[in-house]
């Protein structure tokens, strides 16, 4: 791949925009008549978004057999822990405004929130061990099998997307769908060959 | 004694206003006058077109009472309640009812009274209004999703129709039904909810002084988007209690099951009433961020309505008719 640098450095960019998008539309007062919320789901959002964006790496290196792109999969799984980060964020920032007692509840009698605060903390230690060095010091098949949680978080994160809405499932099923191609391959291809 | 009260705390808001839709008027009568000399110019035999126009489009209600119900908190932005809004047979997303809300035709318009009442009959929009002196009611407004508003709206009390209308005996609920017209409503294409959207009362909170037929808001005709022409607001229920565009006002013996009842009956009762000690089984409701504003704020028995609706679930669970 001749050009990789120029491109990890695009798609470095590319996935800043969504926090860019927000910073803007704030600056300029764009953020609609509930601005807590609009942030709290473009988080989400975009969470989800890249995160299925790293799970597809895999797939795609394999089918179009292009051994490159998994040089692009750690920085898409930060982007991701980036983003949940941010969202979390908003929620015990933003939305809670710190009141740990309502968070606290929040979390064991509201199964959304107990579902996605679940897989916020198992990003936590994906995100920490994704450094070279840390893959040295568990050993590859240790890291590998840590990682494998990445499967679970992204099961937990759209079952939280499922639980919150009120009634339209179109958004929620669409990430189903698509999560379920990207986990559906990895059963099957250990059966292709 | 009571409008004096409430004219002086509200003076500076209402100046603002009145100077936003003195503009609003300025910019609309402008360019319909415009439009009319054009046409005026070009075609005679169009003018009278070009009034009726006219006459639709100036919408303003004059002469409104000043409710004793008003609340003195200051008002959610014009802009906020007119493009924030829950109206599935637009979209299930908030903001674009305001855009996709034109291919709703409220006028003209019907509304027929059916049921356990004495006098069936069909009243059109523009003798609705004159039923009963128009009145600006300032109320919260709180979602079930937990957000509130503090909107002004322009209408009656739907006591004074069911009073002309006499239901008999039998009648011991009222049931709202919106316009099911995929045309005009195009979110009625999915199958989000039951079409059309029913909503209900018990006929003692029909009744209630506070329980109001809106046809405006904003002392002006109610936007396409916030339920046009005539719509239900019951404050102290949560939002969805509030049936938009309705066409039929139905009197049975028997509670209605509402659309979002047979969406989800474990989520969404008949009462519906605003309650912070009752949650919503997904979310909490003892909070509640009003529009406008950062922090959240605690959420009020019956919305803040207690002393005029709480006599009304005297000995109720209202855990188990939540």
């Amino acid at each position: 791949m001749k050009y990789f640098s120029q491109l990890k450095a695009a798609l470095f960019l590319v996935c800043l925009i969504p926090f860019g998008r927000l910073l803007w539309y704030g600056y300029f007062n764009q953020l609609g008549a509930n601005p807590i919320e609009f942030i709290t789901r473009s988080l989400g959002t975009w969470t989800l978004v890249i995160l299925l964006v790293t799970l597809s790496i895999t797939p795609l290196r394999n089918r179009l057999n292009w051994p490159w792109l998994i040089k692009l999969r750690r920085m898409f799984g930060l982007f991701t822990f980036f983003y949940a980060l941010l969202h979390f964020i908003t929620y015990i920032w933003l939305d809670q405004f710190f009141d740990i007692g309502s968070i606290f509840m929040d979390v064991i009698k509201r199964p959304f929130i107990t579902i996605g605060f679940a897989a916020f903390i198992l990003l936590i230690p994906l995100a920490l061990t994704s450094t070279n060095a840390m893959i040295k010091r568990l050993g590859g098949k240790r890291w590998l099998l840590l990682h494998k949680l990445v499967y679970i978080i992204a099961i937990f994160a759209v079952i939280h997307y499922w639980w919150l809405v009120k009634k339209d499932i179109t958004q929620p099923a669409i990430y189903s769908a698509v999560l379920l191609i990207l986990l559906g391959y990895r059963v099957i291809k250990p059966k292709l060959k | 004694m009571l409008i004096n009260k409430i004219g002086d705390i509200k003076s500076s808001e209402i100046t603002e206003k009145q100077l936003y839709l003195s503009r609003r008027e300025f910019m609309s009568t402008t360019a319909s006058s415009l439009g009319a000399l054009v046409t005026g110019l070009t075609a005679p035999s169009l003018l009278l077109g070009s009034n009726e126009a006219r006459a639709v489009s100036t919408s303003k209600f004059n002469n409104l009472r000043k409710s004793t119900f008003s609340t003195t908190e200051s008002m959610t932005s014009l802009k906020d309640v007119t493009n924030y809004n829950n109206f599935y047979e637009f979209s299930t997303d908030k903001y674009t009812p305001a855009q996709m809300a034109g291919t709703l035709n409220p006028h003209p318009w019907t509304v027929s009274i059916e049921g356990e009442v004495k006098h069936k009959k069909i009243y059109d929009i523009d003798s609705l209004i004159k039923l009963a002196p128009l009145e600006e009611r300032i109320y919260r407004l709180r979602c079930v999703e937990g957000w509130s508003m503090v909107i002004p709206w322009v209408g009656f009390p739907l006591n004074e129709l069911i009073k002309q209308v006499q239901p008999n005996g039998n009648a011991k609920f009222v049931e709202f039904v919106s316009l099911h017209d995929p045309k005009q409503m195009p979110g009625q294409r999915s199958g989000v909810l039951d079409w059309p959207y029913v909503e209900g009362l018990r006929l003692d909170e029909a009744m209630n002084p506070l329980t109001t037929l809106a046809l405006g808001l904003y002392g002006e005709v109610l936007p396409n988007q916030n339920g046009a022409p005539v719509r239900l607001i019951a404050p102290w229920k949560y939002g969805f209690k509030n049936a938009k565009s309705i066409v039929k006002i139905r009197f049975t013996s028997t509670p209605t099951v509402s659309s979002w009842m047979k969406a989800n009956p474990n989520e969404y009762g008949f009462f519906a009433n605003v309650n912070p000690t009752v949650d919503h089984p997904r979310w909490s409701q003892s909070r509640e961020r009003r529009i406008g504003e950062f922090s959240k704020r605690e959420t009020l028995m019956f919305n803040g309505y207690s002393d005029q609706v709480a006599h009304m679930y005297n000995g109720m669970d209202l855990r188990k008719f939540f």
